[in-house]
């Protein structure tokens, strides 16, 4: 039988505050353990917390830009279980006054849009770390906390089960990403965990309207491994059904070196959390002035800037789409634009050898040593025939790793190309007469053979005669 | 309202309290008891009333986004029965 996936995702957020969201403490990453708490997100008696005003900010910003509801009075509440994560033994969220309810994202799958609405959006604050002591889990005896990350705030972004592809999955994460990080609330560093994602999957017959019996895949900490694991899970439920088997409502654990999920813990029913309103914390109104406040701090987002690329620098949607995934490539790419440079032409390096050097480096465009108006000189270069284009792509690993410019490059490495044709005539006269069986098969109609000599010449100048000049005369000295 | 001993057991297990078989009718009746005052509550015809979110009327108590001192590592850990490297160490645990 066809199948297809139902999808919804979970996914929390880390905000990029100075601060904890009921303390004072640091939020910084990469402390020695336990050394940013404090009474309040140690859970001590008698210490009371108190909301940030920029967690509330972060939060009505994301709200606003995923289109949600604002909801002009919340509260949070406490959500009971016991884990040695939480010092309390309850973590504080909100339960049916979320800060944030509806709201949807377009995503672009396939050459299609497609809009996933969103269910809600909810404050809370982050749980420790549990580190185990032995080799693995199954050989320690002990547990060691670390309550750093206790109280670091988070939203927790729920979306409909709208979802039904891994692929759709992941353009949605990376959508939320993308938006996340324009507003500049969280850098949504998957691989560093401050965003993470819960996946609830089911399966069923195409045309069909029912649901089925979902499983939620955990420990998702890669883009590759939304779609990945998605798409596994979609295959394996669909075999026990076409073997006649039921679905186990459970939760799976992704295992990303292997690439398969492995069952965790089998669901019976909600897990009871006897939520309650917190005692110790203020409900928060929100007023129409605050929302319309933060309204006008909402800077060009995503779509309104692929929309421009295309319609202002006359980019393909393809290129434009590209370019404004990350807010660090599409804010260089504009700044490399700035300094004159065609669009098309700044575009074709970013997505082409300045990306390559990206992935190469593991870095993103704000951290690149080459900055835009360093690549913007290199482009010149080229746009004024100093250097071909080949070459370029040999000036910009050049240019990274030892910071210099690529005039300086081009200089001292004697890489200017030649102009003067009468020099490139005689190379050429001389590839000829060295070469009598490809002009012998370029003259009895096999064009292609034209591609030898070309590379024959570029071989002679090492690569530094004009590639087009080179093709004109060789046809002409041998016509 | 008469609570059965499979939700006393239950309840009991949510709130980590170790109740033993031969005690489950007491504190059944004791539970029960509590029950019965609060359907006296339940009378109440509380059609025009909103939920009562919080006991006080204050509302949007909140502090800037400012760093405050945080506890040294030797304080934070100063009530834990067995510190380790920094960290507190607790028997191991699987989430469940």
């Amino acid at each position: 039988m066809k199948y297809e996936s139902v999808i919804g995702l979970e996914v929390h957020v880390e905000l990029k505050t100075k601060t904890k969201i009921f303390c004072g403490c640091s939020t910084e990453f990469g402390a020695q353990p336990n050394t940013h708490v404090c009474p309040v997100c140690l859970g001590l008696p008698g210490s009371m917390p108190v909301l940030n005003k920029e967690v509330l900010h972060y939060a009505v910003k994301a709200g606003l830009a995923l289109h949600c509801d604002i909801l002009p009075f919340s509260k949070f509440d406490r959500k009971n279980y016991y884990y040695p994560d939480l010092p309390k033994n309850f973590q504080t969220s909100q339960y049916d006054l979320p800060i944030c309810l509806n709201g949807y994202i377009d995503i672009e799958v396939g050459g299609k849009t497609r809009r996933v609405h969103l269910t809600r959006i909810h404050m809370e604050e982050d749980a420790g770390k549990l580190v185990h002591s032995g080799a693995s889990i199954d050989t320690s005896d002990t547990t060691f906390v670390d309550y750093n990350r206790t109280g670091v705030p988070l939203l927790e972004i729920v979306s409909e089960p709208d979802l039904r592809s891994g692929e759709e999955a992941r353009a949605y994460l990376e959508k939320l990403r993308s938006i996340m990080q324009y507003l500049g609330v969280s850098d949504c560093r998957m691989e560093e965990g401050s965003m993470r994602c819960d996946a609830n999957i089911s399966v069923r017959p195409v045309g069909s309207d029912k649901l089925g019996t979902k499983t939620e895949i955990k420990n998702i900490n890669s883009f590759s491994g939304v779609q990945k694991g998605i798409e596994y899970e979609a295959v394996r439920q669909a075999q026990i059904l076409d073997e006649g088997g039921t679905i186990q409502q459970a939760t799976r654990g992704w295992e990303e070196a292997k690439g398969i999920t492995v069952l965790q813990r089998v669901k019976e029913g909600d897990a009871d959390y006897r939520y309650f309103p917190e005692p110790d914390l203020i409900p928060i109104e929100v007023s129409k002035e605050y929302i319309e406040k933060v309204r006008a701090e909402l800077p060009e987002m995503p779509d309104a800037r692929r929309q421009r690329f295309q319609d202002e620098l006359g980019l393909p949607e393809y290129d434009a789409n590209l370019l404004t995934l990350e807010k660090q490539t599409a804010d260089y790419f504009e700044d490399v634009v700035k300094e004159g440079i065609d669009a098309k032409t700044a575009s074709n390096w970013m997505l082409g050898e300045f990306a390559k050097k990206l992935n190469e480096e593991g870095v993103t465009a704000d951290q690149a040593p080459v900055r835009p108006a360093a690549l913007a000189g290199l482009l010149k270069l080229i746009a004024k025939g100093t250097i071909s284009g080949k070459i370029a792509k040999k000036v910009l690993p050049e240019m990274w790793s030892s910071g210099k410019s690529a005039d300086d490059v081009v200089k001292e490495q004697g890489l200017v190309q030649i102009t003067d044709t009468g020099a490139i005539e005689e190379i050429v006269k001389s590839v000829i007469a060295a070469n009598p069986q490809s002009v012998a098969d370029y003259k009895a109609g096999k064009k292609k053979a034209i591609g030898f000599l070309v590379g024959q010449v570029m071989k002679q100048t090492k690569g530094r005669a004009n590639p087009g000049v080179v093709n004109q005369l060789l046809t002409k000295n041998l016509e | 309202m008469k609570i059965s001993a499979e939700e006393i057991k239950k309840i009991a297990l949510l709130s980590r309290l170790n109740i033993e078989d031969d005690q489950i009718e007491e504190v059944g009746k004791q539970l029960n008891d509590i029950l019965a005052y609060m359907d006296l509550l339940n009378q109440v015809d509380i059609t025009d009333v909103a939920p009562t979110a919080h006991a006080v009327s204050m509302r949007n108590v909140m502090r800037d986004d400012v760093p405050q001192p945080s506890l040294s590592n030797e304080k934070a850990l100063s009530n834990a029965p067995e510190p380790e490297n920094g960290y507190f160490k607790v028997p191991k645990v699987i989430q469940d």
